[in-house]
């Protein structure tokens, strides 16, 4: 019997590289042997990113992407479909976890420069996917069109407004009418679920590919290519399977805990993942006193609001979101990590992630005077810490970075 | 002969690909304009009738034309005069920066002397603002002086939609077309030229 298995097995692996891909990608593959916790984010990422789609696909049961329909499809799930109320705060859990984690990883490459020669392209796809997954947030917010879901797309959709000469007919074009409908509803709907979750999941392929060529950093800053055994992989490296699998799978049950706590007991998040304005259906007629967006969004949204000029608003927000593209060829310290950079660089990192806490609170919070000075302030500092970096970067001087791990 | 033929055989490669190219922006289009508003949508945004009669003196009402809020305020003949005494906190008290259909002809900025039409449509990122008339200190402003305040993002416009200098909105609010036949406010249908 067990000759037979494995005699099929051979036919097919002469046919598909299975034992190849699963050794070279998995079993066998090398990663650095001393790494910490913050390593262990873009698997949880991978992890959100199923829970995702199989939510999404459940929810898709029941969904009606309709102006008439979609609002009470969304209820007739929370209150109708058995267990259907799991699988919409699965969802909107998973989407406000997706950025916790992606925020953390994106942290974690910031400190511990993952972004530096070899590794540019792993650091471009991931903001690519970073970027695309903004879009598909977004998309899924508008959905359920509740107050929040128009008023934010209203918002949202009236930033192409602002571009010179074609600004007012591309917004036309985008909601396909002279208002956010069910055409805007259903076009959207095929985006979220189709359009946008095929390129995701095609930059998330890239992104592993591209990190398995030059292989994962660590919080060193180590180049453990230097030094190679006779059959090339690196000495300071453990194969992933067990080492790091067994890593990964705690961390995995760590995160399910908190994600149950959360999906069970806090769905809304205070307000911040769910807005309570978006229990109530859509009316084109009256706006919610206090306009906020989901909390991965906020600090973004408290620049645009900072800038009292409406095409000047959107070139800040997007120039925030561009400038993290070009980070590699920012930073000339010859140290990758955070560790071995010199003051200059641990100052820099420090103002750069309590503007990023202040902006985030800012954002969330109604326009007041100060409030609005403070978000000045705090996009001056957001922009600082990124254009500023190829001068502090160059002229402190980092430690001697070691040579082994 | 042979680097001829490769010479011959790159000519005519570019140019295969020159006529591919130049096929993509026609394969573009139908893609392109199927995100066009429908025939469908194009067709809804008839003209709405409003009896204007049982609006009260510094009252605003809201109607809504082409599902989009339009603003429907009657002045108290002070509150007109003072228009022109706040033009100095105005970006462009005579609007002239946006398609104004009925400017310099009465101060409201519409066709009446009294009443005011204007689109509850923030120009700025679209929310819908809302109306003070009180002249009371604000949290958004000490000094109001009574109009119109956007929750989202803190525009300022006066009482006929005119917006404040400093703040994110870029223009003035847009006054719809519009007619007043006696009691009968029509939006979406311009005056008649006689």
């Amino acid at each position: 019997m067990s000759n037979q298995s494995s005699g099929i097995f051979n036919w097919v692996n002469d046919r598909l590289p299975i034992k190849n891909t699963y050794e070279r990608h998995l079993s066998k593959h090398p990663v650095p042997k001393k790494v910490n916790f913050w390593y262990l984010f873009g698997a949880l990422a991978l992890v959100v990113l199923i829970i995702q789609i199989v939510s999404g696909i459940w929810l898709m049961f029941g969904y009606e992407n309709t102006e008439e329909g979609a609002f009470a499809s969304v209820e007739y799930i929370m209150r109708d479909v058995d267990y259907g109320w799991v699988v919409r705060y699965m969802h909107t859990t998973g989407a406000s976890m997706f950025f916790a984690v992606v925020y953390l990883h994106m942290f974690r490459g910031l400190m511990y420069g993952s972004y530096h020669k070899p590794r540019e392209l792993v650091w471009i796809f991931g903001m690519t996917i970073y970027l695309v997954m903004m879009a598909e947030g977004f998309l899924g917010y508008v959905l359920p069109y509740g107050q929040m879901s128009y008023w934010g797309a209203q918002v949202i959709i009236s930033l192409f407004g602002a571009i010179p000469f074609i600004g007012e007919s591309l917004e036309l074009w985008v909601r396909g009418d002279y208002y956010i409908s069910g055409a805007t509803i259903s076009r959207f709907f095929a985006l979220h679920v189709v359009a946008l979750p095929l390129i995701l999941i095609a930059l998330v392929f890239m992104h592993l590919v591209a990190l398995h060529e030059v292989g994962a950093g660590n919080p060193e800053g180590v180049d453990i290519e230097k030094y190679v055994d006779e059959d090339g992989v690196p000495l300071d490296s453990v194969p992933f399977f067990p080492y790091k699998i067994l890593n990964a799978l705690v961390a995995i049950g760590i995160f399910g805990i908190v994600f149950s706590i959360i999906m069970f007991f806090f769905p809304e998040g205070g307000g911040y993942m769910l807005e309570l304005a978006n229990f109530e259906e859509a009316n084109p007629l009256s706006t919610p006193d206090h306009i906020a967006p989901v909390w991965y969004y906020s600090p973004y949204y408290a620049m645009l609001r900072a800038i009292p000029d409406k095409l000047g608003g959107l070139i800040v927000m997007g120039a925030a979101i561009a400038i993290l593209f070009v980070v590699p060829w920012l930073d000339r310290s010859k140290a990758a990590s955070i560790r071995y950079k010199g003051n200059l660089s641990k100052i820099a990192m420090v103002i750069f992630v309590l503007s990023w806490l202040m902006l985030a609170w800012l954002g969330t919070m109604p326009v007041t005077a100060l409030r609005t000075t403070l978000s000045q302030i705090g996009t001056v500092f957001y922009f600082l810490f990124f254009l500023l970096m190829p001068i502090y970067t160059s002229i402190e001087k980092s430690k001697p970075v070691p040579d082994r791990l | 002969m042979e680097e001829k033929l490769n010479t011959r055989r790159k000519v005519l490669i570019g140019m295969t690909a020159a006529v591919g190219a130049a096929g993509v922006p026609f394969a573009a289009v139908p893609f392109l304009s199927a995100w066009n508003p429908s025939a469908k949508a194009k067709a809804v945004g008839a003209p709405v009738k409003v009896d204007i009669s049982k609006i009260q003196v510094g009252q605003k009402i809201q109607v809504a034309w082409r599902k989009q809020p339009v603003f429907v305020i009657r002045h108290s003949p002070e509150a007109l005069e003072n228009l022109s005494k706040i033009e100095e906190k105005l970006d462009d008290p005579r609007s002239i920066n946006v398609d104004e259909p009925y400017r310099d002809i009465n101060p409201t900025r519409s066709t009446s002397k009294e009443f005011t039409v204007i689109a509850g449509v923030c120009t700025h990122l679209g929310c819908s603002p809302k109306y003070y008339p009180e002249m009371e200190p604000q949290p958004w402003d000490e000094a109001w002086i009574g109009g119109f305040f956007c929750p989202c993002h803190g525009s300022m416009f006066d009482i006929v939609g005119r917006v404040f200098k400093a703040v994110p909105a870029p223009t003035n609010l847009k006054v719809p077309p519009h007619n007043f036949k006696g009691n009968i406010l029509t939006i979406g249908e311009d005056q008649e030229i006689i």
